[in-house]
C-alpha cells in the first residue's frame, strides 16, 4: 500500500460555516500523520475563497484541496461523491474520515462504493496499529466489548467519526498550501435538487456544552419519575439527557439521547440514574470529568467506570438529593438574607432562573 | 410503477441489551422487521394504496429468520417477498450487503420506479447501505425523509427531509432511493387477515451463486472490513461505592459533590 499516503478529512459545511466535526478530525488526522511522518489533507467543497481554506491550515491540515464553486454552496450527493472520489483517485491518501452527520452518512457510502473501498461507521477512536493500519474502535458485541475495525486491503481506509469524540484543536500558527481544485459538474450532478429550504427556529439542545448532565435511563421506570431529573437539572444548573431505551419510551425527545448514536457529552459532572453503562451509552459519557452513578444494581457495568457509585432505587434517592440541596440553597439564601434563590457563580451554581432547558 | 422495500431482521432486544452476571443474555432474543425499514413499507403501501404503484416487493438478506421479518412486510401490505439466504453470508459487511441486494434486483429483472430503505438499522446502526446501492445503481438518493410525494407520469419525486436549521425540499428524477424515519408515516399494526393472507404470498429464494457469485465474493471472506479483535472497554480506577438508606446516601453524596470535588 505504499503510494497511499496521507491522512485527510472530508471538512463538511452548512451554509458557509465549517462545522467543528472537521476541525475535530483535522487534530486527530494531524495526530496519526506527525507519528507517521505523513501529510493531513483537507478536503473542502463549497463557495469558498482561498483565504476562507487557508484557516484550515491553522487547524493543523498541510494541504487545503479546494473545490470553489457557487453551486457546491448546498450538499448534492452526486456532485460531491464525484468531486471527492476524483481528489482521492488522484492524489492516493490512505485515510479519508467523514464525519457522522446525516450528510456524512450519506455521502460516506457513496464514496466508498465508487473506490470499492472499506467504510466503518460511528467510529468513537481512531488509532495506528503496529504495522501502521488505521485501527477503527467502534462499541461492538451487544455494546459489552469494543471492536476494533481494520480495512486490511482496500486504500483509503474510510471512517466515519461521531462528532464530538476528539476535541477540536486550538488553531495554530501553521504553512500550509491551499491546491484550487477544477470543478467540472454539470446539471446532472446537481442532485437531489434543492427546491426549497424552510428555516425553522432551531430548538438549541441545553445538552450541548452543559457543565452538569443527568441523565435517565430505563431504570427510572415512567415519566412521572422522569421529572425528578428535570428538577435535579433544574437545580444545578444542568440539562437532561437519556439513554435510548428511555427515548424509546418517550421520557425524553431523541435530541437528547447520549452514546453512540446520540450524542457525545464532554460536562464537568455527569449523574446516570437507573443506567446499565452499556457500552453504546458510555462511549458518550466516558470523558465527563466527574461521573456519578445511581443504580440499584451493584454489579451493574456502570459502577466500573464511575467516580461515586450509589448503590440505591434512583426514585428513593433522587428525592432524598433534591431535598438536601434545596435546604442547602435555601440555608444559603437565609444566610445572605436575600429573597430571590440567588447563588454564588460558577459552573455549578444552580441556575436561578431555572430557564436552562 | 414498482416500488422496492429493503428489510432487515434484527433483534428485537437490541435495544435493551440483557446482561445476565456481566455477560449478554442471548437467550431471549426475539427477531423483529427493523422498525426503521417498517416505515418504509408503510409508505410503499400507500403509495400503492393511492395508485401511484402497482407493486410492492419487499427484499431481504438474511438468515432463514429474515422470512419473519419479510412476512411481517407482506403482513403490512407488499405483494411478494425476495431473500437471498446463505451460509456464504455470514459475516458480510456494508459493502458486500450492497453488492448482492443489487444482484438480486438485476436477477429478479424488476423495473423499479422507487427504493424505499429504513434509514438504519438498529442493531449495526451504520446508515451506510442505502447510499452504497444507490451508488451502485447509478441513482440518486436523499434521506431521513418525513414526507414524499411521488409523481410517476411526471417521473419525480419530492420529499422533505429535517436538517440543521430547518426543514429541506428535495426533488428527485425515478427512478431514485429514499430512507424513511420516524415522522414520515405510522406504521398501521395488521390485521389478522392480512397476517394469514401474508403467509400466502410468495417469497423468491436465492443462494449466492443463483446471484452468480462464489463463496469467496461475500460473507467474511468478501468483506472490505474485518473486525481484528475485540478489546476490552477502557477500565478505570474504581470509585467509590455508597450502599444504605435513601437519606444515608443521598448525604453521601452530597458531601463527596460539597466537599471532595467541590462542585456545589
Ligand atoms: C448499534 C447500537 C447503538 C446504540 N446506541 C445507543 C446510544 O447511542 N445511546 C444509548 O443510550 N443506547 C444505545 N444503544 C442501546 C444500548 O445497547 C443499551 O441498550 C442502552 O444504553 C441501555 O440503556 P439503559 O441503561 O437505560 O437500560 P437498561 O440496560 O435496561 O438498564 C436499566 C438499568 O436501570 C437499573 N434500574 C432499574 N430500576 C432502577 C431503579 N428504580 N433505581 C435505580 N436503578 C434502576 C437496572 O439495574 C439497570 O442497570 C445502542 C444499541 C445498539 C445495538
Amino acid at each position: 500500500m505504499g503510494d497511499y499516503r496521507g491522512f485527510w478529512v472530508f471538512i463538511e459545511q452548512l451554509q458557509g460555516r465549517v462545522s467543528d466535526v472537521g476541525l475535530e478530525l483535522l487534530g486527530k488526522a494531524r495526530e496519526l500523520a506527525d507519528a507517521t511522518n505523513t501529510y493531513v489533507g483537507a478536503l473542502l467543497l463549497g463557495d469558498f475563497s482561498k483565504a476562507k481554506a487557508k484557516e484550515l491550515i491553522s487547524y493543523g491540515a498541510d494541504k487545503v484541496y479546494l473545490f470553489s464553486h457557487e453551486k457546491l454552496a448546498t450538499y448534492h450527493s452526486l456532485a460531491y461523491t464525484k468531486l471527492v472520489c476524483q481528489a482521492v483517485t488522484q492524489e492516493k491518501p490512505e485515510a479519508l474520515f467523514i464525519g457522522a452527520t446525516p450528510l456524512g452518512a450519506n455521502l460516506a457510502p457513496r464514496v466508498a462504493a465508487q473506490l470499492e473501498t472499506g467504510l466503518s461507521a460511528h467510529c468513537v477512536d481512531l488509532r495506528l496499529g503496529e504495522d501502521g493500519i488505521l485501527e477503527q474502535i467502534v462499541p461492538g458485541f451487544g455494546g459489552t466489548m469494543m471492536a476494533v475495525i481494520i480495512c486490511p486491503e482496500k486504500r483509503p481506509q474510510m471512517a466515519t467519526v461521531m462528532p464530538g469524540v476528539f476535541p477540536k484543536p486550538e488553531p495554530q500558527d501553521r504553512q500550509g498550501e491551499v491546491i484550487s481544485m477544477a470543478v467540472e459538474i454539470t446539471e446532472k450532478d446537481l442532485v437531489p435538487r434543492v427546491v426549497e429550504f424552510k428555516a425553522k427556529e432551531q430548538k438549541t439542545v441545553a445538552l450541548d456544552g452543559a457543565s452538569v448532565v443527568v441523565c435517565g435511563g430505563y431504570g427510572m421506570g415512567s415519566k412521572e419519575n422522569w421529572q425528578l431529573l428535570e428538577e435535579l437539572a433544574r437545580l444545578l444548573g444542568g440539562a437532561v439527557g437519556a439513554t435510548r431505551p428511555a427515548v424509546d419510551e418517550g421520557w425524553a425527545p431523541e435530541e437528547v439521547m447520549i452514546g453512540q448514536s446520540g450524542k457525545i457529552v464532554h460536562p464537568k459532572l455527569y449523574i446516570g440514574a437507573g443506567v446499565s453503562g452499556i457500552m453504546h451509552h458510555v462511549v458518550g459519557v466516558q470523558d465527563s470529568e466527574i461521573i456519578v452513578v445511581i443504580n440499584k444494581d451493584p454489579n451493574a457495568p456502570f459502577f466500573q467506570v464511575c467516580d461515586f457509585g450509589v448503590v440505591g432505587d434512583a426514585t428513593q434517592v433522587l428525592p432524598a438529593f433534591i431535598g438536601k440541596l434545596k435546604e442547602r440553597q435555601k440555608r444559603a439564601c437565609d444566610f445572605l438574607s436575600i429573597e430571590t434563590p440567588q447563588m454564588n457563580e460558577g459552573p455549578y451554581s444552580p441556575d436561578s432562573k431555572g430557564d436552562s432547558q | 410503477m414498482k416500488v422496492v422495500v429493503f428489510c432487515k431482521s434484527v433483534p428485537d432486544t437490541e435495544t435493551r441489551v440483557r446482561l445476565k452476571d456481566n455477560r449478554l443474555d442471548k437467550s431471549e432474543i426475539k427477531y423483529i422487521l427493523n422498525p426503521y425499514d417498517e416505515y418504509a413499507v408503510e409508505e410503499a403501501v400507500r403509495m400503492k394504496e393511492g395508485g401511484k404503484a402497482e407493486e410492492v416487493i419487499a427484499i431481504s438478506m438474511g438468515p432463514e429468520r429474515a422470512k419473519e421479518a419479510l412476512r411481517s412486510a407482506l403482513a403490512i401490505g407488499a405483494d411478494r417477498g425476495i431473500l437471498i439466504k446463505d451460509d456464504a453470508l455470514d459475516g458480510s459487511d456494508t459493502y458486500v450487503t450492497a453488492k448482492v441486494l443489487v444482484k438480486a434486483l438485476e436477477k429478479d429483472g424488476l423495473e423499479y420506479g422507487m427504493l424505499l430503505f429504513g434509514q438504519q438499522a438498529i442493531d449495526g446502526d451504520t446508515w451506510h447501505v442505502p447510499g452504497q446501492v444507490a451508488e451502485m445503481l447509478g441513482l440518486p438518493q436523499t434521506g431521513s425523509i418525513i414526507k414524499l410525494e411521488v409523481d410517476p407520469d411526471g417521473g419525480k419525486a419530492v420529499a422533505n427531509r429535517m436538517v440543521e436549521g430547518g426543514e429541506e425540499v428535495h426533488e428527485m428524477a425515478l427512478p431514485c432511493v429514499v430512507t424513511c424515519r420516524k415522522g414520515l408515516n405510522e406504521p398501521r399494526y395488521p390485521s389478522l387477515p392480512n397476517i394469514m393472507k401474508a403467509k400466502k404470498k410468495p417469497i423468491q429464494e436465492y443462494s449466492v451463486s443463483d446471484l452468480g457469485f462464489s463463496a469467496e465474493d461475500v460473507g467474511k471472506a468478501g468483506a472490505l472490513t474485518e473486525v481484528l479483535s475485540y478489546a476490552l472497554p477502557p477500565q478505570k480506577e474504581a470509585g467509590k461505592k455508597v450502599e444504605g438508606e435513601p437519606e444515608e446516601v443521598a448525604q453521601a453524596l452530597l458531601q463527596y459533590l460539597k466537599e471532595e470535588i467541590k462542585v456545589i
